[in-house]
């Protein structure tokens, strides 16, 4: 089994070829048809990716189950895995059956959504297993397709403004790394990322130039190698999303569909995590060094103002929305604090906040589903009626707050701490984060689900189905999982981190030395 | 002698078919044959296709007024099986609107005649007569519609600025011939042989680059091509749209690169503004359109400024990128206009865009093609078009035009807006005023082709990768 990955990445969309091809009708049985197929083919991706987890040695800090393949343009069609990237595919592949299960009661064009979802679904895979540049560049940017489409068609009252914004915003910010990875080619001669066999040059281990020179007049400090981090920042910056390039979050959010949502928030937005781990940091670490101190302030400015903002919602979505910044405020700061408990804390933060804010907007899809609204003050008291509702949103609030012993608290302890050594101002602000996360978070909880049920509207509203129990207990498993034994997580991460870190310090460390030659000829 | 005959063999045979089959035609059943005479034009264009692609020997004659290389072949090759392909695609749309002519067929091989001689000239003569052919075909075919005004008003701004354009083309032609002498390609650059450039060659050089660009309607030089796409007959735009812009950008790099070769540096920056204009102006002054072919007028501007972009690179590598993103720019406009053929309301012909409302749910394996097409145009990955805008860029990062990169994937930033807009109709829109009237199975084929090429991410795309590196080295050497 040497093409695992490819099996993987491209079961969902020969699933989805399938469907568009062969699938006729829009009548009841084959919409059923379509959900199933597509569940199951989600299901299976899950399970072969399963075995890739078992083969994986974490021990060993190169790429594994490489893939390599001559393709088109000079480029090669190159896929493999770390212990930096592993974990994303999992949760890719994990996340998928379920929400896949979770638009089970979606009726327009049933068809078209699955296929849609599964396209993304390779999209997404794809993005964490290219080797290649411009595979990656391909992956990275092609997920826009469905995703413009998921928001579009299904979403909510707004959704065509939503889904141009979405579109547009993240399109400029890419195309810019696209020009980035042309010249990181022409200067490496190379657009292979790792694993590129015997004597060749590898973009991970090639030292870009970071001599200093001028543009119209201002010096470039880090030169080369700060314009390239500037390109690539560009787009991450606006994939993960950093203050102040948030803003088309919270309008996606809003008007896309539950699924849409889950996806959004738990798996896209780790794209422009894993490209900071997999692009910023290893290649251009002068460029990191130099302008890391800038991206620790822009993080904690994220988490204490988008907990300012999410704290004065009253949509639902738009509050977990906000609270995604501030979450991922916490991956970024964790990631350019560049050390071991730092980048481990990021990427832990990042598996967590896949299933933490997907369960979170899977909880308002279900109260959604019911009274089609999403305002809080349409709600109250629903304790009442919904108790198992109440306790699993009552996990989720309380794994969001970062409460210890949920998998959320791992995360952003491990990255305070990490951030505690590299900058302790910054570090000083952000732990506010935590407390005003608790506020908008239990407040959310105590106007939604607490109090007496006095909206007429509720008295006849529902508790959990068996399938959305049956959606929920799996993250509710792991959340609880990952809080009491992290090192499930750490272990498989832990070497690769190192390494990464081992090499950074070594690069800078040269830069550090030069500083100082420098400060002694002055 | 005869070896220089065998050299032009193809345009000879094209030239004899052309007036026979006039004659032929005028005698017997004129407008009655249109329709057998379209089928044998394309069948005759595309023999002639895959003669010159298996039994290509490379050679000039005629004193060098005539030069067949790669490049040549290259270049040929897309423009028949283009103008094959569009020919036939349309005859369903003139069978519909009553343009059944035989002249129709007959003018467009005279029209590709021009062009093969175009983009072999080897003398800047032979490039002004190959380029006055295929003009005056174009000009007569802009306006068929005899009685409609907008069909006419198209043929005689095409022929007015048409003819401006070949005025300034021949006066710096004149100039040139004046300050170097001789009119031989291989005469001008051994003129500028020391990389230096006279001021009277420069003029030269600068009105015939400004002469050129007319004809690929880059901007400023662009202000024709909205209103002749919108006025021509639908199959006529597809026309203009596909061939002819080949023809004019590889004629364009043959004057750059074969005539003026060593002076890179003089002609390198009037078409990095060419090239800058046009992107943006293709990408802005689309977002207003309403109509789909003014706006695949604007489209075609932004997609003549990537070309450009390639050629501004002044490289090898650069040509070779301006060759496949024609190649590529060709397959999207074929199917898309194949699409743009079937738009009809109540058997009208209906071209504004709202027209696309709800297509996605009356038509969805249609929607689904153009959904494809338009991605691709806007040069999102994993489409072709990617790739396309990819080898432009590459060349240009690689020439140190960083900026000049930069510029364009804004640029194509923008430009993603409008193709957005088309899917957003198709997809999102509200039902009203649907299109109805269905596609006839060689339209709905050449849409269904060209979109799943898009996607169809072949290893060296098929060959035309190694064909394009070899017809650029053998262009610039």
């Amino acid at each position: 089994m040497d093409n695992l990955l490819s099996i993987v990445t491209f079961t969902p969309l020969i699933a989805a070829l399938i469907l568009a091809i062969f699938l006729r009708g829009d009548d009841e049985a084959a919409q059923r048809n379509a959900k199933w197929l597509a569940l199951g083919a989600t299901t299976f991706t899950f399970i072969v990716s399963l075995f890739i987890l078992a083969g994986f040695d974490p021990d060993d800090t190169g790429f594994q189950f490489v893939e390599e393949r001559a393709w088109i343009a000079g480029l090669t069609y190159r896929m493999g895995v770390d212990g930096i990237s592993v974990l994303f595919v999992m949760l890719t592949t994990f996340l998928m059956p379920l929400v896949i299960a979770a638009c089970w009661d979606v009726t327009t064009r049933v068809k078209d959504y699955m296929v849609a979802l599964l396209v993304l679904e390779t999209l997404m895979i794809g993005v964490f297993c290219a080797l290649d540049l411009i595979l990656f560049y391909l992956f990275f940017e092609a997920g826009l397709i469905p995703m413009f489409l998921i928001i579009g068609i299904w979403g909510g009252a707004n959704r065509i403004y939503a889904s141009f914004k979405f579109f547009l915003y993240t399109l400029l910010g890419s195309v810019l790394m696209l020009v980035a990875m042309i010249a990181m080619y022409l200067d490496a001669g190379t657009t292979c990322i790792g694993a590129c066999g015997a004597n060749n040059v590898e973009l991970l281990t090639h030292t870009f130039p970071s001599e200093p020179f001028s543009v119209l007049g201002i010096d470039i400090v880090g030169g080369m190698q700060t314009l390239l981090w500037l390109a690539f920042f560009a787009s991450f910056a606006v994939k993960m999303p950093m203050w102040p390039v948030h803003t088309w979050l919270p309008d996606a959010h809003v008007q896309a569909p539950t699924a849409g949502s889950v996806v959004l928030a738990a798996i896209l937005l780790k794209m422009g995590g894993y490209g900071f781990l997999r692009f910023s940091l290893p290649m251009f670490p002068v460029g990191s060094e130099v302008l890391g101190p800038l991206v620790l302030w822009l993080s904690a400015i994220a988490i204490v103002y988008a907990s300012l903002v999410a704290m004065m919602q009253d949509d639902m979505k738009k509050l977990i929305a906000y609270s995604s910044v501030a979450h991922m405020g916490f991956v970024t700061m964790g990631i350019f604090a560049a050390n071991q408990q730092g980048l481990d804390g990021a990427i832990f933060q990042m598996i967590s906040h896949g299933f933490i804010s997907g369960a979170l907007f899977l909880c308002v899809g279900v109260v959604y589903d019911r009274m089609h609204t999403r305002e809080i003050a349409a709600y109250g008291g629903l304790v009442n009626r919904m108790p198992a509702y109440a306790l699993i949103f009552m996990l989720f609030t309380m794994a969001n707050v970062g409460l210890p012993g949920t998998s959320g608290f791992v995360g952003e302890f491990l990255t305070l701490v990490g951030v505690f050594q590299a900058n302790t101002w910054v570090a000083l602000v952000a732990c506010t984060g935590v407390i005003l996360s608790a506020g908008y978070a239990l407040w959310l909880y105590r106007r939604v689900v607490f109090g007496d049920l006095i909206k007429e509207s509720l008295r006849s509203i529902t508790d959990l189905t068996g399938r959305e129990k049956a959606i929920f207990a799996p993250l509710a498993f792991f959340t609880i999982l990952l809080g009491i034994y992290p090192s499930l997580v750490t272990d498989i991460i832990g070497p690769s981190v190192a390494a990464l870190v081992a090499n950074y310090e070594m690069a800078t460390a040269d830069l550090a030395l030069q500083g100082a030659v420098a400060s002694v000829d002055n | 002698m005869s070896a220089d005959l065998t050299l032009i063999l193809p345009e000879i045979i094209l030239a004899i078919y052309a007036m026979g089959a006039l004659l032929f035609a005028v005698y017997t059943g004129k407008d009655a044959l249109a329709r057998p005479l379209i089928w044998t034009t394309a069948a005759v264009l595309v023999a002639i296709a895959f003669w010159s692609m298996v039994s290509f020997e490379a050679g000039s004659g005629f004193s060098g007024m005539i030069v067949k290389d790669s490049f040549a072949q290259f270049a040929q090759v897309v423009i028949l099986l283009s103008a094959a392909i569009v020919l036939v695609m349309g005859q369903d749309y003139m069978g519909r609107s009553e343009l059944l002519k035989f002249e129709y067929p007959l003018l467009i091989t005279l029209s590709v005649i021009g062009m093969m001689v175009m983009v072999s000239s080897g003398n800047l003569l032979t490039l002004y007569m190959g380029l006055e052919l295929q003009s005056l075909s174009l000009y007569v075919v802009a306006s068929m519609r005899r009685d409609s005004v907008r069909s006419t008003e198209a043929g005689l701004k095409y022929f007015v600025l048409g003819a401006l354009s070949s005025g300034l083309l021949l006066y710096g032609i004149s100039l040139t011939y004046g300050y170097s002498g001789t009119l031989d390609f291989a005469g001008v650059i051994a003129a500028a042989s020391d990389g230096e450039i006279g001021l009277g060659l420069l003029f030269g050089l600068v009105f015939m680059i400004s002469g050129l660009a007319f004809k690929v309607s880059a901007a400023p030089f662009h202000m024709w091509t909205p209103d002749v796409y919108e006025g021509s007959p639908t199959p006529v735009t597809a026309f203009f749209a596909t061939a002819p812009k080949v023809a004019a950008i590889c004629m364009f790099a043959r004057v750059t690169h074969d005539a003026f070769g060593t002076v890179v540096s003089d002609w390198q920056q009037i078409i990095v503004v060419l090239s800058v204009l046009s992107m943006f102006l293709g990408a802005i002054a689309a977002i207003g359109q309403r109509d789909i072919k003014r706006l695949m007028a604007y489209s075609s501007i932004a997609h003549m400024g990537y070309a450009l972009m390639g050629l501004a690179a002044g490289t090898a590598q650069g040509v070779e990128a301006m060759l496949l993103y024609m190649s590529i720019y060709v397959v999207m406009n074929i199917g898309t206009f194949a699409f743009i053929l079937s738009m009809t309301r109540d058997g009208v012909d209906a071209t504004d865009i709202a027209s696309l409302n709800q297509l996605s749910k009356s038509r969805p394996g249609t929607a689904l093609a153009l959904l494809v097409l338009m991605f691709s145009l806007a040069g999102v990955p994993p489409t072709l078009g990617f790739f396309a805008k990819y080898y432009v860029l590459t060349a240009a990062v690689d020439a140190g035009l960083v900026w000049l990169a930069v510029l364009g994937v804004i640029a194509s930033v923008i430009g993603a807006f409008y193709y957005l807009r088309i899917v957003f109709y198709m997809y999102f829109g509200e039902a009203d005023q649907t299109l109805d009237g269905d596609m006839p199975a060689i339209q709905m084929g050449a849409l269904v082709v060209a979109s799943a090429l898009m996607l169809a991410l072949f290893p060296e795309l098929l060959g035309l990768e190694p064909a394009a590196t070899q017809a650029a080295t053998s262009l610039v050497n």
